[in-house]
C-alpha cells in the first residue's frame, strides 16, 4: 500500500516533465517546423532576430519555461508578438519554450 | 595535325556562341533554410543552377540589375550578395549590418539600397562594386531612437522610398547627388507601418499599417500635400484576429482603377478605388491574406494565407470581385511570382519542398520543381518595373 502511494505520487510529481515530453513524434517534427519556419518568419530562421527579438539563449538567460510559454500562447498585447493558443496546447508552447532555451532546433 | 588545329578552331567559337544566351525568361528562387538560391528558366520551367553559401536567407529578396544579368540578393544577417544568373555564381558579396529585411535599386540601376532593422536604417551602395555609397540611420524622438526601416522602394527622379516601424514616420531619400543624399521626413503617419508599396507608375507610395487600420498614402507627385490616411477603421472597431505572418504589399495588385490589399488580422482582401483613394469593396477569403498579387493584365488577384490556412491559394476575379477558384498545393504556400505576362505563376510551397508552375486560364499543374524550403521568387522581368 505504502508503494502505492509512493508510485502515485512519484507519477503525480513526474507528470508535467512527462507532459513536456509527451508531444509525439510526428507533432515534434510539426512543431520544429513551426517553431523554425513560422516563428522564425518573425525572429529569423536562426532565431538572430527580425521584426521581432532575437530568441538566443543568451537573450533568454532567466526566463523560465513557464514564463516563455505564457508568452507564446497569449502574445504581447501591444506589440507584433499574436497569441497561438488557437494553434498549440499549453505542453506544446511548453515544449517549444523548452527547444529555445536549449537552443535546440536543429 | 593543321587539319585538326582547324577542326577546333571551328568547334570552339561554335561553342562559345552555343553558350550564349539572354536572360529574359530567367529569374531565382530563395531556398531560406539552405542559404542557397536556385536558378529558374520559364520558358520550360526548369531549374538550370543553384548558388549556395548566401547565409541567413529568412525573408530574403531580390533585385535585379537593368541588363538582368545579375541579381542583388538581401539576406536578413545583413549580407548583401551580388549574384551572376549567366555564370550562377557569387560576383560579389558584403555584410552590411546586422539585420535586414529588403532592398531596391534606383531609376538609372547604379544604386542598391537595402533597409536595415538592426541598426536602423537604409544603407545605399554602388551597384558595381558594392562600395558604400551613403548610411542613412532612421533616427527618431527626442532619445534618438533607431527604428526599423520597412517598405524600400525605388522611386522616379533618383529616389528611395521607406517607412520606420517604430516611429511611424515616411522618408523620402533623394540620391540625385550621391555626395549629399536629401532626406524629406513625413511624421505621424500611423502607428507600426509594416510593408509598403507604390504603383506602377511611380506615383503613389501606400504604407499599410499594423498598429492600426487603414493605411498611409503620400502622393510623390505632390509632396506638400503630405500624407493622407486612407480606409481609415476598416475593422470597424471589430477585434481583429491574431496576425501569424504579417501581410505583405510588395507584389499588390492593381486592375483598372481599383487596388486589391491585404486586411491585417482580418480573412477579408479590401478593394480600394484609387480615384477617390476609398474603400470599394471587401471580398470574404479563405484566411489572412499574406501575398494579394495581379496577374498581370489585371484580370484575376491570386491571394496566399498566414498559417494554418497556408496550403490554399483563391483566386479573384478583378471583374465580379468574387473567388473563382481555390488550389490546394500543399502545406506552407509562401509566395507567388507570375511569368512576366501571366500565362502561368509560379509558387513555392515550403513544407513540400517544391515549387510549382501552374496555368493561369485552366489552372493546372504544369511544372513542379524539387526545392529545399522555398520561399521568394523573383523573375528578371522586375529589373524594368518601378519598386521592384
Amino acid at each position: 500500500m505504502t508503494r502505492l502511494i509512493w508510485l502515485a505520487l512519484s507519477l503525480a510529481l513526474s507528470a508535467p516533465v512527462a507532459a513536456s515530453d509527451g508531444v509525439s513524434g510526428d507533432r515534434e517534427r510539426e512543431l520544429r517546423n513551426l517553431l523554425i519556419q513560422d516563428c522564425g518568419s518573425c525572429h529569423g530562421l536562426q532565431m538572430k532576430g527580425g521584426l521581432g527579438p532575437a530568441l538566443l539563449p543568451e537573450m533568454l538567460q532567466g526566463k523560465s519555461v513557464e514564463y516563455l510559454s505564457t508568452v507564446i500562447l497569449h502574445g504581447r498585447p501591444g506589440t507584433a508578438m499574436p497569441p497561438w493558443r488557437s494553434l498549440l496546447s499549453a505542453d506544446e508552447a511548453r515544449w517549444m519554450a523548452q527547444q529555445l532555451l536549449d537552443r535546440n532546433l536543429q | 595535325m593543321n587539319r585538326l588545329l582547324a577542326c577546333l578552331l571551328l568547334i570552339l567559337p561554335l561553342g562559345a556562341h552555343a553558350a550564349a544566351r539572354g536572360t529574359g525568361d530567367l529569374g531565382l528562387f530563395i531556398e531560406r533554410a539552405s542559404s542557397s538560391v536556385q536558378i529558374v528558366e520559364t520558358s520550360t520551367n526548369t531549374s538550370i543552377g543553384r548558388i549556395g553559401e548566401l547565409g541567413d536567407l529568412s525573408h530574403a529578396s531580390v533585385v535585379y540589375s537593368r541588363d538582368e544579368r545579375y541579381a542583388y540578393v538581401f539576406g536578413r544577417d545583413g549580407g548583401l550578395t551580388k549574384v551572376d544568373i549567366l555564370k550562377a555564381e557569387i560576383s560579389k558579396r558584403k555584410m552590411q549590418s546586422g539585420n535586414s529585411i529588403g532592398g531596391a535599386i534606383s531609376q538609372d540601376g547604379r544604386l542598391v539600397a537595402v533597409s536595415n532593422y538592426k541598426p536602423g536604417g537604409v544603407k545605399v551602395f554602388d551597384a558595381d562594386s558594392l562600395e558604400l555609397v551613403a548610411d542613412i540611420p532612421a533616427t527618431y524622438g527626442d532619445r534618438q531612437q533607431r527604428s526599423k526601416v520597412i517598405g524600400l522602394v525605388d522611386a522616379p527622379e533618383s529616389k528611395f522610398v521607406f517607412a520606420l516601424w517604430d516611429a511611424g514616420e515616411i522618408w523620402v531619400l533623394d540620391m540625385s547627388d550621391r555626395k549629399q543624399p536629401k532626406i524629406q521626413k513625413f511624421k505621424g503617419i500611423g502607428r507600426n507601418p509594416y510593408d509598403a508599396l507604390i504603383t506602377g507608375d511611380g506615383r503613389y507610395y501606400i504604407a499599410g499599417l499594423f498598429g492600426e487600420d487603414g493605411m498611409a498614402m503620400l502622393d510623390l507627385w505632390n509632396l506638400s500635400a503630405g500624407v493622407k490616411r486612407i480606409l481609415p477603421n476598416y475593422g470597424k472597431g471589430t477585434q481583429k484576429l491574431p496576425v501569424y505572418k504579417m501581410p505583405h504589399l510588395e507584389g499588390w495588385a492593381v486592375a483598372g482603377n481599383f487596388a486589391f490589399v491585404p486586411a491585417v488580422g482580418r480573412h477579408e482582401v479590401l478593394v480600394i478605388d484609387m480615384q477617390s483613394w476609398q474603400q470599394a469593396g471587401r471580398i470574404k477569403v479563405h484566411g489572412q491574406p499574406i501575398f494579394v498579387m495581379a496577374r498581370p493584365d489585371g484580370r484575376q488577384v491570386w491571394v496566399n494565407f498566414a498559417i494554418p490556412d497556408n496550403d490554399t491559394i483563391q483566386v479573384i476575379d478583378t471583374q465580379s470581385l468574387a473567388v473563382i477558384k481555390e488550389l490546394k498545393p500543399g502545406k506552407g504556400v509562401l509566395h507567388m511570382e507570375f511569368e512576366p505576362r501571366g500565362e502561368e505563376v509560379w509558387m513555392s510551397v515550403r513544407d513540400e519542398n517544391r515549387v510549382e508552375v501552374y496555368d493561369t486560364r485552366s489552372f493546372e499543374r504544369k511544372s513542379s520543381i524539387p526545392a529545399t524550403k522555398p520561399s521568394g521568387i523573383f523573375f528578371t522581368a522586375r529589373a524594368h518595373r518601378i519598386g521592384l
